[in-house]
């Protein structure tokens, strides 16, 4: 079987403020310049190397853990992933 | 009687919990360790702060999937009183057996300095023996301590009464400045400030009797001392 590396990003639902997030736009890189960016939102990145059937299957199976785990908090967190093969 | 304190890899605040339950309080306190099973007979279940896991993915979270937990759960099914101060509280939350989530400080910084708690529910385990709107001078430490429940749960928080604390003013962005709440049948109670840090003279200057009725109360609930 081959191997994939799905990497989920975890981020605060749009309803959350992200302290970290405003920080880095007000106090960054608003900064007297670059007036054309609006938002950034912070997050977490975890990279899961897997062995799967293929891309769909890998996804889920880290999906599903994540879940199960609750590795990001469904209340607050919301969870995007991407799967690419290694 | 006996209370559990749980002890996960980075409790940094069993010792003190310990320290006041027995010498302070005359309870018969013991350390488990996670990995171990509670006894049945346990009276009352503590889970101190500290920074399990290093708070690595998110404060609580690691620790809530701990082996002890499973019986915590089973205890409080039953109506056993189970207290989580700062990580405690974060465990609890993330384990399941109290509602919402506690993200970080609006600040972002680490928070270690004393404020005031006002009492809002004085009908749970480690409430009894104090007055409604009993204001509670007493210490926070922690980064992650920014209580959130969305719009409908914190209705029905409001509702059931198991908003336990609120900071008396504004602290770091916790929904309805909430700093403690219970669950649905009031016998577990989780909360970001330190009791066990205030409950005595020699290290609270402001006035260690609310902070210590907390402990009072539970000596209430639980009945006999040692």
């Amino acid at each position: 079987m081959p191997d994939f590396q799905v990497s989920i990003v975890i981020e605060n639902k749009p309803g959350i403020s992200d302290p970290e997030g405003d920080t880095i736009l007000n106090d960054l890189v608003l900064k007297g310049k670059n007036k054309n960016i609006s938002k950034i939102r912070s997050g977490t990145i975890l990279k899961f190397s897997i062995t799967e059937n293929d891309e769909n299957a890998a996804k889920d199976e880290v999906l599903k853990i994540c879940d199960e785990l609750r590795i990001y908090n469904p209340l607050v967190s919301k969870v995007t992933a991407t799967v690419e093969k290694i | 009687m006996k209370v559990g304190v749980i002890v996960f890899p980075g409790s940094n605040c069993d010792r003190d919990m310990h320290h006041v339950l027995t010498d302070v309080f005359d309870l018969n306190a013991e350390f488990f360790w996670h990995e171990k099973n509670l006894p049945e007979n346990i009276d009352a279940v503590v889970l101190p702060g500290g920074f399990s896991y290093g708070d690595r993915l998110r404060a609580g979270v690691i620790a809530a999937h701990s082996p002890i937990i499973s019986d915590v759960k089973k205890l409080a099914e039953k109506g056993i009183p189970v207290l989580g101060v700062c990580n405690g509280f974060q465990i609890l939350v993330e384990s399941g057996l109290l509602p919402g989530v506690l993200l970080k400080n609006e600040s972002l910084n680490f928070m270690c300095e004393w404020t005031n708690l006002i009492v809002k529910n004085n009908k749970t385990p480690f409430t009894n023996k104090l007055e409604l709107n009993q204001k509670i001078p007493i210490p926070i430490a922690n980064g992650e301590g920014r209580y959130f429940v969305d719009d409908k749960t914190l209705e029905q928080l409001e509702k059931n009464n198991q908003i336990v604390f609120s900071y008396e003013n504004k602290v770091n962005g916790s929904v309805s400045q909430i700093a403690g709440v219970c669950n649905s049948d009031g016998n577990v109670v989780g909360m970001m400030p330190h009791p066990e840090r205030a409950a005595e003279k020699e290290i609270n200057q402001i006035d260690h009797k609310p902070s210590s009725l907390i402990f009072e109360s539970l000596v209430e609930t639980v009945g006999m001392k040692k």
